[in-house]
């Protein structure tokens, strides 16, 4: 059944349109930042991008952190959203089931398609960001890397940093498929799952800033998202990336837990 | 445990206080094409969810090919083929590649098929055998999207009948199609009976019942009002027909009114007193072709059960 799934992941137009589409904005942010020189000041604009003028090879670290507060975790959403749900509004869900297909199954299918999806998402816009980085800004000639902290990074040590960086990443979009895909077993509108899912991240940013809310802030999902940027720093501040991966798992097995529960146990209707 | 294909004893189902199905039992023999027949809204295809797994009973019991479902599902769907409200497909890809898809999302196993196992390596020539079946050979490389209600309903059938199934569990599976499509998919469904498949068939369509099964259940509000064979349900009204050569005359000799319609040679007697009136006929000297008594239509019959 996994097969089948990633089968029809592949052989979906969507699939392709959406990566590509992830891909776009920072080929498109990086070909102005190339071509007027214009940097953000340092604080201002998305994550990083003020340093990558000078060095291209940290545009991957941008380029994610562009796509990262509210395009990566849409395309997620879309997608987890759309597992159950889609299969139910398409008629095909009792289809899967009748043939016969395990409940339990199915949904540990979906979940393995939606992974794919996401690391295949936050892998491709890595990979784009490093290519766009290095021929449209340059590597500057240097074989190391400059901090946030000012100190300096050697080509291997930034290679590890982005790797644990497209994990964390990846890891955190997992929080966001996990409440998309237990909503889309619990309505048959793919639309009202995906769009469900965004107003948990939503409530969550908003709660996050909100200093009155300082009591839950530590437990909200997006509170560690952007802890990731603490991996350019020399040396790594371990502490908000290790909550951040504490946080987000707690939120996917409950929630997948959820969705398991009520997915198995439910009416078919549609 | 019995011999029928599916049985349901007391199978009972509510959505909050709405009772959907109440208290149904159902016997569907080897062998049968059984229509279950209800109006709109009368539990049908919330039973055929139930027998299915699809839905769970509030209590009561399912059998399904002497296994109790749905916990033994997965012993019991692979012999079973079903069209439940509609077919269902991926828009995007072509008819062959959905019931590929189908096919090799489930288990591998299933009944002996014509071809052999229900293998992967035999999975092109299944579908390309189903496809053909249904009349769906020729459609080539369009994807679904581009089809026509009818050729969606012949590809639900296709799906359903894809591993060769014991049992054909079918809720309106002439929905969309023409006049001429309607009689092939019942010689597909006759052709596949006489084969041993036992056909279940929800509709509300009396007349394709009619024509076509065996055994009928009469579903009302949730309960079964009646379960028997075609004829049985089909009984006599209590009155005789009698063909006559000469209608007119023949209704002055017997004392009735004259006939509104000329050329049906019909007589309409009360009763079964055929052997008076067949002699009073005869000594006016007008010819009695046939006599036999008069049987509701199954119309007749259902709604008068279902009022």
């Amino acid at each position: 059944m996994i097969r089948v799934e990633l089968r029809k992941l592949v052989s979906r137009p969507r699939t392709w349109v959406s990566i590509g589409l992830l891909c776009l904005l920072p080929v498109v942010v990086a070909v102005f930042l190339a071509v007027t020189g214009i940097a953000p000041r340092p604080g201002q604009g998305p994550t990083l991008l003020a340093a990558v003028l000078g060095n291209g090879a940290l545009y991957p670290a941008a380029a994610l952190g562009i796509v990262l507060p509210f395009f990566l975790p849409i395309a997620v959403a879309v997608q987890a959203g759309e597992a159950v749900a889609g299969e139910a509004s398409a008629g095909t869900l009792r289809y899967l089931l009748v043939r016969p297909v395990g409940r339990t199954r199915l949904l540990v299918a979906k979940l393995v398609s939606v992974l794919v999806y996401t690391l295949l998402a936050v892998l491709a816009v890595a990979v784009v960001g490093y290519v766009t980085g290095i021929s449209l800004l340059g590597n500057s000639g240097q074989l190391t890397t400059t901090t946030l902290a000012g100190t300096t990074l050697t080509p291997a040590s930034l290679a590890w940093r982005t790797g644990v960086m497209v994990l964390y990443i990846g890891w955190s979009m997992v929080g966001v498929a996990a409440v998309a895909l237990f909503l889309s077993t619990v309505t048959d509108s793919s639309l009202a799952a995906a769009l469900g899912g965004l107003a948990v991240l939503v409530s969550s940013s908003v709660l996050v800033a909100l200093d009155a809310a300082g009591a839950v802030r530590d437990y909200l999902p997006t509170r560690y998202w952007l802890a990731w940027v603490d991996l350019f720093r020399d040396p790594v501040p371990w502490h908000d990336l290790q909550a951040g991966v504490l946080v987000q798992t707690g939120y996917v097995v409950v929630l997948l837990g959820a969705a398991w529960a009520n997915f198995t146990t439910r009416d078919i209707t549609s | 445990m019995s011999d029928d294909v599916v049985v349901t004893r007391s199978l009972t189902k509510r959505f909050g206080h709405v009772t959907a199905v109440d208290g149904l039992d159902l016997a569907v023999h080897d062998g049968d094409r059984y229509g279950f027949l209800g109006p709109n809204g009368s539990g049908k295809t919330t039973t055929v969810r139930m027998l299915l797994g699809l839905v769970h009973a509030t209590s009561g019991e399912v059998e399904m090919l002497g296994r109790a479902m749905p916990r033994h599902a997965h012993e019991v769907l692979p012999q079973v083929g079903a069209l439940v409200e509609g077919p269902g497909a991926y828009g995007h890809l072509t008819g062959r590649a959905n019931l590929r898809l189908l096919d090799a999302a489930g288990p591998a196993g299933g009944p002996p098929l014509a071809d052999g196992a229900g293998s992967r390596r035999t999975r092109a020539r299944r579908v390309d055998a189903v496809l053909e079946r249904v009349g769906l050979a020729d459609v080539g490389r369009r994807p679904v999207r581009a089809y026509s209600l009818g050729m969606r309903q012949r590809l639900g059938l296709a799906a359903a009948l894809l591993r060769g199934p014991r049992l054909l569990v079918l809720d309106e599976p002439t929905n969309g199609l023409d006049p001429r499509g309607i009689a092939e998919v019942r010689d597909l469904l006759l052709e596949l009976n006489a084969q041993g498949t036992t056909v279940f068939l929800s509709s509300h369509l009396l007349a394709e019942v009619q024509l076509f099964c065996t055994r009928v259940g009469v579903l009302h509000r949730g309960g079964l009002v009646a379960q028997d064979h075609l004829g049985a349900l089909r009984g006599p009204t209590g009155r005789t027909l009698v063909r006559v050569d000469d209608v007119a005359a023949g209704a002055r000799a017997l004392g009735l009114p004259p006939p509104e319609r000329r050329g049906e040679g019909e007589l309409v007697l009360d009763g079964t007193s055929v052997a008076a009136a067949a002699d009073t006929l005869v000594r006016a000297g007008i010819g009695v072709l046939e006599a036999a008594p008069e049987r509701r239509t199954l119309e007749e019959s259902v709604l008068r059960l279902t009022s």
